[in-house]
């Protein structure tokens, strides 16, 4: 309704009436789309929709009555109907204390990886504008590497630079004075093990988060940061009261972005303990799949996975309200 | 004038100096890949590695293709992603002519419904999912990998494509449109070629992440119909790990990708962030 009221009212007023007999076919156009074309829409959706009713619709609907069923091996086999048990699978996970440490272990993991992503983003976005264009293109190769960088790829090559023994991190370590980490095991304990993969997730996020602020950047008209910067304002304030309110939507966008994919990181974790993610390691989404495929508990698996949707639903509501803002400026 | 000059020259060396660190630290893990990639395979086990280059040989890379089939994996890869792309896109630019270019009952309920399907991470759905196509018998079958990655490509490709409409003006069109086209044909002949470059650049970023996708990949399908990227597990046995013909593998995996992903990321970050500077 207001959707349709405000797109209408944003069409330059010329083609809403267009004067009669202007062209021959010309009256036509603007006005089906304004007015009978609602079929059009709908036909041009419906296989867009049609797919993702079919293929996420069903098993969405299918994780929460999931959910509150008992389902093992024996349903999954189809030797026994799952029967509903109510809400014994959540009070079952509500009152284990791993799952909570799991939850806070999430968060935690969560917002150090977004918060790290972002400051590190918007500093090398920033020092882009004010290196030599050799070194900007230089840094732009790197980015681009390693924001190509299949994830599986990137988590081999991290196991990699800290393999206890032959990983080069340790190595150069190493060779600072006063410092022996030869043969240390980063895995061994699972704060610096997750460390570790906070690492390589800021890694691989932080080029996405440099380009789109970069481009944010070049928006920033000079004679604001001009204007600032006669009127006193330090480097500090240039940025703190012009270039950060008008990147207020990229970063918005950004953050919640970012908090959506680090809340949902599995391979890092996964691959990087060889599919066995130890107790110290576990987050919500490594812990749902081990309860379903491990243990073979696929309801309580659900269960989990359904908590991780609705602790992710608060930041969707933000990042909702500005794409849909986004959506309307057209 | 000068002193002011030179003042300038000397804090760009400063910065310059600092954007040569951010370079040199976020291309290491890439640099070291490729380096161990390329070395004797005596060399990548030395406890005291060297930072550069010590000799050169393809045995790593022999290694890895002997270690398991190669093409089939990425074969495999390959035609999941070519047609989830195909699909991805002719259905996915139907929806975002629907969303950008119509005003209609319901337009905002679509958006939100297609931006909220982008939020679902996939493991969370992964249960279900397989449950699914356990009961349709697509288990373990490329077609049922297939539709599932439909899951996350089509809401990435409809959004983004929407994003490159709109940067396109209504009034190129509507002018076709005075000068007696039909709606389609000032869609085939207006917006269309404008619109092209921004679809090769989606196919291909969509190719990636279908080509990329790790967790259906892994769970959907057995050991013997494996993807490219469930390909590279193979290098970690409960002997341990073969590091460097390891690197070989990810270095085979990685390059295309990097590649293709070098000629369209500038194109993305535009189509991607269209309209949220403006908003």
């Amino acid at each position: 309704m207001s959707a349709a009221d405000t797109t209408t009212a944003k069409m330059p007023p010329p083609r809403q009436s267009p004067p009669p007999g202007g062209g021959s076919g010309s009256p036509q156009g603007p006005r089906r789309k304004r007015t009978g074309g609602a079929a059009t829409p709908w036909a041009l959706l419906a296989p867009c929709l049609l797919i993702l009713v079919l293929v996420l619709g069903y098993p969405m609907i299918r994780l929460v009555t999931l959910s509150f069923q008992k389902f093992g091996q024996a349903q999954l086999w189809g030797f026994q109907d799952p029967e509903s048990v109510g809400f014994d699978n959540f009070s079952a996970i509500l009152g284990d204390s791993q799952f909570w440490q799991v939850v806070v272990r999430t968060i935690i993991f969560a917002a150090g990886s977004v918060i790290f992503t972002m400051v590190v983003g918007m500093l090398i976005a920033l020092l882009q504008q004010r290196v030599s264009g050799w070194v900007k293109t230089l840094i732009n190769i790197a980015l681009v590497a390693s924001w190509g960088m299949p994830i599986i790829v990137a988590t081999t090559v991290f196991k990699w630079l800290f393999d206890s023994d032959y990983g080069i991190f340790n190595a150069l370590l190493s060779k600072l004075p006063g410092v022996d980490m030869v043969g240390h095991n980063w895995f061994a304990s699972g704060p610096q093990g997750l460390a570790v993969i906070m690492l390589l997730v800021v890694w691989g996020a932080v080029p996405f988060v440099v380009i789109t602020l970069s481009a944010g950047l070049t928006q920033v008209p000079k004679e604001m940061e001009e204007a600032a910067r006669l009127d006193g304002a330090g480097a500090w304030g240039v940025f703190r009261f012009v270039t950060l309110p008008i990147l207020k939507p990229i970063i918005v966008m950004l953050t919640t972005l970012s908090v959506i994919w680090d809340m949902g990181v599995f391979p890092q974790v996964f691959v990087m303990r060889n599919g066995h993610p130890e107790d110290e390691f576990q987050l919500l989404t490594t812990y749902s799949y081990d309860r379903a495929f491990q243990v073979n508990d696929y309801a309580q698996g659900s269960a989990i996975a359904l908590i991780t949707v609705i602790l992710l639903l608060g930041v969707v509501a933000v990042y909702m309200r500005q794409m849909l803002k986004i959506g309307e400026v057209e | 004038m000068i002193t002011a000059d030179s003042g300038r020259r000397k804090s760009k060396l400063g910065w310059n100096v600092i954007g040569l660190l951010v370079f040199l630290v976020a291309g290491f893990p890439v640099y070291w890949m490729v380096n161990t990639a390329f070395k004797p395979a005596k060399d990548a086990i030395d406890p005291d590695p060297s930072l550069f280059p010590t000799g050169f040989t393809l045995d790593n890379f022999k290694r890895a293709l002997d270690i398991a089939d190669f093409w089939g994996p990425v074969g495999r890869s390959l035609i999941v992603s070519l047609v989830v792309v195909v699909i991805g896109i002719i259905v996915g630019m139907l929806a975002a002519l629907a969303i950008s270019r119509f005003a209609f009952r319901g337009r905002k309920i679509v958006i939100v419904g297609i931006l909220a399907v982008q939020m679902v991470p996939l493991v969370a759905m992964i249960i279900p999912v397989f449950l699914l196509l356990n009961d349709l018998d697509q288990y373990d079958k490329l077609s049922g990998l297939i539709i599932t990655y439909l899951t996350f490509i089509l809401p990435f490709t409809v959004w983004t494509l929407r994003g490159f409409i709109v940067n396109i003006p209504k009034e190129l069109e509507e002018a076709a449109q005075v000068d007696g086209c039909t709606r389609t044909g000032a869609f085939v002949r207006v917006v269309f070629p404008l619109l092209a470059p921004g679809m090769v650049a989606t196919s291909v970023y969509a190719f990636i992440q279908a080509w990329n996708e790790y967790l259906y990949a892994l769970m959907l399908m057995s050991q013997k119909h494996m993807t490219a990227t469930v390909w590279l597990g193979n290098f970690t046995t409960k002997h341990g790990t073969e590091y460097a013909p390891m690197m070989a593998g990810s270095t085979m995996m990685a390059v295309p990708i990097v590649v293709l992903f070098l000629f369209v990321q500038r194109k993305m970050a535009a189509g991607l962030t269209a309209g949220a500077v403006k908003g």
